[in-house]
């Protein structure tokens, strides 16, 4: 049996933990053990007394649980400590950030370990269920916009109170990824007006479908890189996107930015001039202060004030402020991943090097470094479509005098040819025969324009009923039977009966099916 | 004085026809309608019995009885799952009437001539109006009176007018107890032809038509008893290459026939009434036929002469992969869903699931939920089956609607439940020039949040064409009996 441990996690102030009785219930569905290092889950909430019950065994050292586990699933990357205790054939999942953490892959290789970093699933439709880096960054945008309001002096939402009126707070969010929309929709929610800029036009109308408004910058380039994030922009536009920003700054009250270029430090879009345009008491949330901060004066894991009233706030531990709900999605993260290790759900692990998914997050195995990862065969995020080039009004009309036109002469059309056709025959028929022709037209004019105001839903009784007066064949039958023929007789007799059932049964059936339609 | 009498009551037996066809537009007034349609018969046979030409009272009333009788238990008796079957077998029923008494018609012609010959007198006559002999108009009443007076154009187109009559009724006749057979489940219901397919259709066609010829000049009972052979066999061999999701066309199409064929007979009858209401009936069932051919966007002769038609290039690859889930989870989405839509399909009909379904939908309404039907026209084998279906699972009407009512609500809908159905929520008909189904017009079930598809197996639907839905994101499949799925998903809500 596999056994899956997750440890305490050793940096400071990490409150998360990358396994939840839930998940470990799940998991076990999975056919794998759990274990888990006592007082894990205590920053977020889950006791070992929880753990137990979800039949999690509880290890009384991080060294005992490293020393027996198969696979060590946690939130944070390996400290130097925990990773040379990593043996061979054993599977670490954390946040790795292999491209920071070169050191960390050499042990892994030399332990011959595997390395699964969850930051490093690729940005496809299937893998979004373990996409990790997703769901704390939604975390992280809700948590920005709490932790703003914390330090905002006002409300979010503008009211008419009998003290007087209060404006609504103007919220600019910068960078509208996973964290940025999450803000925009909390900001939204609480009744702010949100403003949002992102350089990817695509993103344009997730942003409005948000509630909030696009700022929309007009020049020629695209800021979309791989994988659908942000790609580095040229000194023009960037030097646009300022003045755009610089025009914002006095104007709104909070700021959230989330703009990050893969494997880059963070852009500075927010720069000390804006900061000072700003009206005393706003507030700057710098989600990037892990890369350096988009504000020029954001300082890593601080909160600032200026001296011209601005606070700006650098921490990078927005998740862990949030320690039971990332936790739990984390875990649920980790346990899509293990679902995907292990196809045939028996608790054996199949590291499928050709999967993707797999592929893509394994940065160490089998005594290699396995990153970077070959480009993934899917595209993250579907080329936008050409757009097709809408008719105009005129068009539109031009097109549908002509298609009226073109439906008028087809009638005329084939109203002349039944009228010849009709001329010929009653040349030749005779005068008898036109009578009952006539009569037969007439009678299939009115077919047609009553049929077509029949409901759909109705049909099925239609034909029941057209079934029953179809039986009218009963009248040429009657009228026959009493002939001195026996045969014909005999026949008219049997056609009698045959519609005779065809009447009743017809009609009742009918009333039967409507009967059954009823209104609620 | 008596004639005229028939002729009124003629009149207004067709107006009340009409009504009672008009008054199907929607569920309230069609059930006044229906009297309309029974007031009507009722005044026809009776007019008929009381007019010119009727004999044996006795025996008509008697057969109509027992008639009656028969036709009302099958009626009490009838699931409405088996409404397809018993709509076919009746108008087979109206198409062999057709037969016989276009058949008598012949024999009448017959009669009327040796009398004529027996009294040495010219026979048909030479010109309109002359008045008929006494000695024969001793002999013949009623129907065979009007064959007395005939001039001889008249007499020919008559014989037109039946051999059509007995040609249409004997394709009605078979086709009707073949799609009898195949939506009973009695005949195979897929495409089975002889060998020679399509040209023995052909064949005897020809065949007919040369029958027609050879009848028209000779006034013999051979080509007319050939013909209603060919068309016998024409009837059969038609319906037996067609199958069984074509079955609506099939149905309203036999129906269009069972009224042309009253038509037909009624001009060689020289009734007013049989031609009114066989152009009604024909009609109805021509626009049915229609209806049904635009909702799967294909041509009428096409369905006709069975088969989809090829693909017309590689179809799309087909990105992902059907994921299963359970009950628990679909009951988990529907507690959370404020919106559903449940699209039904012959799946439904097949496992009797209907009631459970409704039972479903109460409880969901009862939750508060926005519970909606799509039904998409070509559901089921009969057109409007699946409303009836869910009406008698007691489903109030007004919230079951047509595709066209509801395919713009599916982007805000929470959960689609697809019951039992498959190429009419196919997105290939809209995504993929190249499937043999393009264009075809689909309820968007995709654009919803979430899809669960209860379906038994992973097979393809009846045009054989994958279905993307399947594969998409969005969509889950919980796969069993519809009906024990259903039952399943019942006892997990709450």
């Amino acid at each position: 049996m596999t056994l899956i441990g997750t440890p305490k996690e050793s940096a400071k102030g990490e409150n998360r933990v990358a396994m939840t009785p839930q998940s470990a219930r799940d998991l076990q569905a999975l056919g794998f053990e759990c274990m888990i290092q006592t007082g894990a889950g205590k920053a977020a909430n889950f006791s070992d007394a929880d753990y137990r019950e979800a039949g999690v065994t509880v290890a009384r050292s991080a060294a005992e649980l490293w020393k027996q586990a198969d696979v060590v699933a946690k939130v944070r990357p390996p400290t130097t400590a925990e990773a040379k205790k990593a043996r061979s054939g054993q599977t670490v999942i954390s946040f790795v950030y292999p491209s920071d953490n070169k050191k960390l892959l050499e042990t892994a290789k030399t332990a011959n370990s595997t390395l699964i970093a969850m930051d490093m699933v690729p940005r496809i439709s299937r893998a979004q269920k373990m996409d990790a880096l997703s769901s704390m960054a939604n975390i992280a945008g809700y948590r920005a916009v709490i932790e703003a309001g914390n330090n905002f002096g006002r409300f979010f939402t503008g009211q008419v109170t009998a003290a007087g009126k209060v404006p609504p707070a103007k919220v600019l969010v910068i960078g509208a990824g996973v964290a940025g929309l999450a803000a925009i929709g909390t900001a939204q929610s609480l009744g702010a007006i949100v403003r949002a800029f992102d350089v990817r036009p695509e993103v344009a109308e997730q942003i409005e479908s948000m509630g909030a408004e696009f700022l929309f910058l007009d020049f020629e380039e695209s800021g979309s890189g791989e994988g659908g994030y942000a790609a580095p922009s040229s000194p023009e536009f960037r030097a646009k996107q300022l003045d755009l920003f610089s025009e914002q700054a006095p104007d709104i009250d909070i700021v959230i930015t989330t703009a990050l270029i893969p494997g880059r430090d963070a852009p500075v879009l927010w720069t000390r001039d804006m900061v000072d345009a700003m009206k005393r008491g706003s507030v700057i949330i710098d989600l990037a202060a892990e890369r350096g901060g988009n504000c020029e004066l954001t300082k890593k894991d601080e909160k600032v004030v200026t001296p011209s009233g601005v606070t700006i706030i650098g921490y990078t531990d927005f998740p862990s402020r949030m320690a039971t709900q990332s936790s739990n999605l984390y875990a649920t993260n980790i346990r899509h991943m293990m679902a995907d290790l292990t196809p045939e759900k028996d608790g054996v692990i199949v590291h499928d090097m050709d999967d993707d998914v797999i592929r893509g997050a394994t940065v160490a195995h089998a005594g290699e470094i396995t990153y970077p990862p070959p480009k993934p065969k899917i595209e993250a995020i579907a080329k936008p479509q050409p757009k097709k080039t809408e008719p105009t009004p005129e068009e539109i009309k031009t097109r549908e005098i002509a298609a009226q036109r073109e439906a008028g002469l087809r009638e005329i059309g084939m109203l002349a040819i039944g009228g010849v056709i009709l001329l010929i025959i009653g040349m030749f028929a005779p005068v008898s025969f036109m009578q009952h022709l006539i009569v037969f037209a007439l009678a299939c004019f009115v077919g047609f324009q009553v049929i077509w105001n029949v409901s759909h839903a109705l049909h099925t009784p239609l034909m029941a009923v057209t079934n029953a007066i179809s039986s009218i064949i009963i009248v040429g039958a009657l009228m026959q039977i009493g002939s001195g023929s026996w045969l014909v007789m005999i026949l008219a007799a049997l056609s009698v009966l045959m519609a005779g059932i065809n009447i009743f049964g017809g009609f009742m059936v009918t009333r039967r099916m409507l009967a059954m339609f009823q209104k609620s | 004085m008596e004639y005229g009498f028939t002729i009124a009551a003629y009149v207004v037996a067709a107006v009340l026809f009409i009504l009672s066809l008009g008054g199907l537009s929607d569920q309230e007034s069609a059930k006044r309608a229906v009297w309309y349609g029974i007031v009507g018969m009722a005044l026809a046979v009776i007019a008929t019995l009381l007019g010119p030409g009727s004999g044996l009272w006795l025996l008509s009333l008697l057969l109509i009885a027992i008639g009656g009788v028969v036709g009302w238990q099958l009626a009490q008796r009838v699931q409405m799952t088996q409404m397809p079957e018993l709509v076919a077998a009746m108008h087979s029923l109206v198409g062999l009437a057709a037969v016989f008494v276009g058949f008598n018609a012949h024999v009448e012609i017959g009669r009327v001539a040796a009398a004529y010959n027996e009294a040495n007198l010219a026979f048909p006559l030479a010109e309109a109006g002359t008045p008929v002999a006494a000695v024969i108009s001793d002999i013949f009443r009623g129907f065979a009176l009007v064959v007395a007076k005939k001039t001889g154009a008249e007499i020919t187109i008559l014989r037109a007018e039946l051999f059509l009559g007995v040609f249409i009724g004997a394709i009605t006749f078979t086709g009707s107890v073949i799609a009898y057979g195949k939506l009973a489940g009695r005949v195979d219901s897929a495409v089975k032809q002889l060998p020679g397919g399509h040209a023995l259709n052909a064949g005897a066609l020809a065949l007919s038509v040369v029958c027609l010829i050879w009848y028209m000049a000779t006034g013999g009972t051979l080509p007319l008893v050939l013909m209603a052979l060919a068309a016998l066999f024409v009837g059969y061999h038609l319906i037996m290459g067609i199958g069984g999701a074509d079955m609506p066309v099939v149905v309203s199409m036999l129906n269009s026939y069972s009224g042309w064929a009253a038509a037909a007979i009624g001009f060689s009858l020289g009734n007013d009434l049989l031609i009114v209401v066989g152009a009604l009936v024909g009609s109805s069932g021509a626009i049915l036929s229609y209806i049904m051919c635009k909702a799967m966007n294909r041509q009428f002769i096409s369905v006709i002469l069975g088969g989809f038609g090829g693909a017309s290039g590689p179809a799309m690859d087909i990105e992902g992969e059907m994921a299963a889930t359970s009950s628990a989870a679909v009951s988990a989405a529907l507690e959370e869903a404020d919106s559903i839509i449940i699209v039904p399909g012959y799946g439904m009909a097949v496992a009797q699931a209907q009631s459970s379904v409704s039972e479903l939908t109460r409880k969901l309404r009862a939750a508060g939920k926005t519970v909606r039907f799509g039904i998409h026209p070509v559901a089921g084998r009969l057109p409007g089956h699946m409303n009836v279906l869910l009406a008698e699972a007691k489903v109030p009407y007004d919230f079951v609607l047509e595709m066209d009512e509801i395919n713009d609500d599916f982007p805000s809908t929470d959960v689609v439940m697809v019951i039992g159905s498959n190429d009419i929520v196919n997105p290939a008909a809209q995504d993929d020039p190249n499937s043999p189904i393009a264009g075809m017009p689909v309820l968007e079930v995709w654009k919803a949040k979430q899809v669960f598809v209860f379906k038994r197996g992973q097979g393809t639907g009846y045009s054989g064409v994958e279905n993307p839905l399947f594969f998409k994101e969005n969509t889950r499949m919980f796969y069993g009996d519809a009906k024990s799925s259903v039952d399943e998903l019942l006892k997990s809500l709450p």
